[in-house]
């Protein structure tokens, strides 16, 4: 996984130097998140220890040159635990961006199409949209226990609706299009015309969404983890570093705001990126915006 | 117009239907017994029993959701597994800072973020706009939480000048409320502020570049009047809509908000019936909220039917 998974190939190099010198701030944004999926990936080796590592005599020691960020309660090394924290959030940012685009972009096209299922798939979905999406995932973590796997899933299930509203709009603007009229006529079956003629339209803001659900999931986590319903505690993220500091926060805010800091950046990074893909890819959204 | 009133109040039940059932579903078909995970790893047998009998767990699925409804229709939201009390009287203690807080948000973020869209839009390209914009992007992206603790940090440890936590009661308190109320009204209302501003500046853009906007200018009526009545109110709509969906980030942001600033309201509730894993408690609370976020939407679209005669469902 990787930020270049979303920045649209250029053909050339100059496509690229244009959208660098249109979209700066796009730019810097992808920059940015290329440095933080690096540090995710790259975290043992950039002079951090070991994330759980419990140290009794240097406990919430604030900010200083040997230890960048400080240490926390227990007396773990803050930098590491940032950086290693950075991988449950990319992580979760790409798995239900993926998850509910896939699972959003089959429902979408076949309610899309199919008139008799829409309307029933269209109830749910607005059903599902009425549940505030954290209170929908703090009840899904609820019933099932804390896992990654179970905070991953509760995150997908209130972003699906979103993506299945988009890809419905696709579908039903270009099924009245005169090369679907025409592909119709000489006999294509359904699951073709879906496919070679539907389908290709739904890319492009498809990839924008996923850019707006993969800053979304990575908030949600870390909401989840903060209030106690997300991450299992023993793992390293931004969302429990920040839970665990709370009670802390007027002696030791560094082990909150620093936490809180990475994850901020790192959303707000997602999401000017995918204002500039939208600019880019769906000039007519863009307008509207 | 009653009939419009009617067929849009109408329209909300299958949707109310869909989230009950959802809620419904969430606790049975999740796998494994959800008794045991609700009772939670050190439970003994009988208090799983007991969790499965005061749920129904045991009753097949139709009946189970035909009882659940009734209940819900007569007001009766099950019983706290924690306290034992009924989820409708723990909601009714905690109901009063939450309702304050979202009160306080909304008209601090529509003061805030109207003027600031309408300026934006008047002077569209100028410093104004690219910094109401930056700033719209930003403060989207900013999670409620971190801003809550960076404005505590900055305000209440260094400042100094206003509480780290708390809750006062504006009819006991009010000089107390305004202090404790500022910190937790500006981190909630950020988010509500980017998004009413975003929609306010695109809406009355559009708005400008009607013709009866160079009518009113042409016959040199002032420029304040041009913008606030003529264009704001033409745009009024986008606006309303967006404050009304705008409800759902409130409630979520409200849950997190009152766990940092310590406030004693629906929010914490949610938060300590995670911790004490009462489940009822916690459905309970997701109707609640969820039914009140699509009865605001109704209104408001009713609202549209009195605001702008041209609207017509």
């Amino acid at each position: 996984m990787s930020a270049a998974d979303t920045v649209p190939a250029p053909r050339r190099t100059g496509a690229l130097a244009a959208f660098v010198l249109r979209r700066p701030f796009a730019a810097v944004a992808a920059l940015i998140l290329i440095a933080i999926v690096a540090a995710a990936v790259l975290a043992p080796w950039l002079g951090t220890v070991d994330p759980r590592k419990l140290n009794v005599l240097p406990r919430m020691r604030p900010p200083s040159e040997t230890a960048w960020f400080g240490s926390d309660q227990f007396g773990r090394d803050l930098y590491t635990r940032v950086v290693y924290g950075a991988r449950v959030s990319l992580i979760v940012g790409f798995t239900v961006a993926l998850l509910s685009v896939s699972i959003g972009l089959f429902i979408g096209l076949v309610s899309g199409y199919l008139r008799r299922l829409d309307a029933v798939v269209m109830r749910i979905m607005d059903g599902l949209m009425s549940i505030p999406g954290i209170l929908l995932a703090i009840g899904l973590v609820a019933v099932s226990g804390a896992s990654m796997k179970t905070v991953i899933i509760a995150i997908t299930i209130p972003e699906i609706p979103r993506v299945v509203r988009l890809v419905r709009a696709v579908v039903l603007s270009v099924r009245e299009e005169p090369y679907v009229e025409a592909a119709i006529s000489v006999g294509t079956r359904l699951p073709l015309i879906l496919v070679r003629h539907i389908l290709p339209n739904c890319i492009p803001p498809l990839i924008v969404q996923a850019t707006y659900v993969a800053a979304s999931a990575m908030l949600t986590e870390a909401l989840l983890s903060f209030l106690g319903a997300g991450t299992p505690p023993e793992i390293p993220s931004w969302g429990n570093m920040m839970a665990e500091g709370r009670i802390f926060f007027p002696i030791a805010p560094w082990i909150v705001l620093i936490p809180g800091c990475a994850l901020a950046l790192t959303i707000l990074s997602v999401n000017v990126l995918g204002d500039g893909l939208r600019d880019r890819l769906d000039p007519k959204i863009a307008k509207r915006m | 117009m009653w009939f419009f009133v009617l067929k849009r109040a109408a329209s909300t039940l299958p949707v109310m239907l869909v989230v009950a059932l959802v809620v419904f579903l969430m606790l049975r078909l999740t796998p494994g017994d959800p008794a045991v995970v609700i009772a939670g790893d050190q439970a003994t047998a009988e208090q799983i029993a007991r969790i499965r009998a005061t749920l129904g767990l045991d009753l097949p699925l139709h009946v189970q959701f035909l009882t659940w409804m009734g209940q819900i229709l007569k007001g009766d939201l099950g019983v706290s597994i924690f306290s034992n009390l009924p989820v409708t009287t723990l909601i009714g203690q905690r109901l009063e800072p939450t309702l304050v807080l979202t009160a306080t948000t909304i008209v601090f973020s529509v003061l805030v973020a109207v003027p600031l869209g309408v300026l934006a839009a008047w002077k569209a390209g100028g410093w104004v706009d690219r910094l109401v914009m930056v700033f719209s992007v930003v403060g989207f992206s900013f999670p409620v939480f971190v801003l809550g603790y960076l404005l505590i940090y900055k305000f209440s440890l260094d400042l100094k000048w206003l509480p780290t936590q708390g809750y006062r009661s504006p009819f006991t308190d009010f000089q107390g409320f305004l202090r404790t109320i500022t910190l937790p009204t500006i981190t909630l209302g950020a988010i509500y502020v980017a998004l009413v501003t975003r929609i306010t500046r695109a809406s009355v853009l559009e708005v400008l570049g009607e013709d009866y906007i160079r009518t009113a200018r042409a016959k040199g009526q002032n420029e304040r009047k041009v913008l606030f009545r003529h264009a704001l109110k033409n745009a009024a709509v986008p606006i309303a809509t967006v404050i009304g969906i705008g409800v759902a980030l409130l409630i979520g942001g409200a849950v997190v908000t009152e766990t940092v600033f310590n406030i004693p309201g629906l929010g914490r509730l949610v938060v300590d019936a995670i911790l004490r894993r009462d489940y009822p408690v916690i459905q309970g609370l997701i109707l609640v909220f969820s039914f009140t976020y699509i009865l605001i939407n109704m209104l408001i679209d009713v609202a549209y039917t009195v605001l702008d005669p041209r609207i017509r469902y």
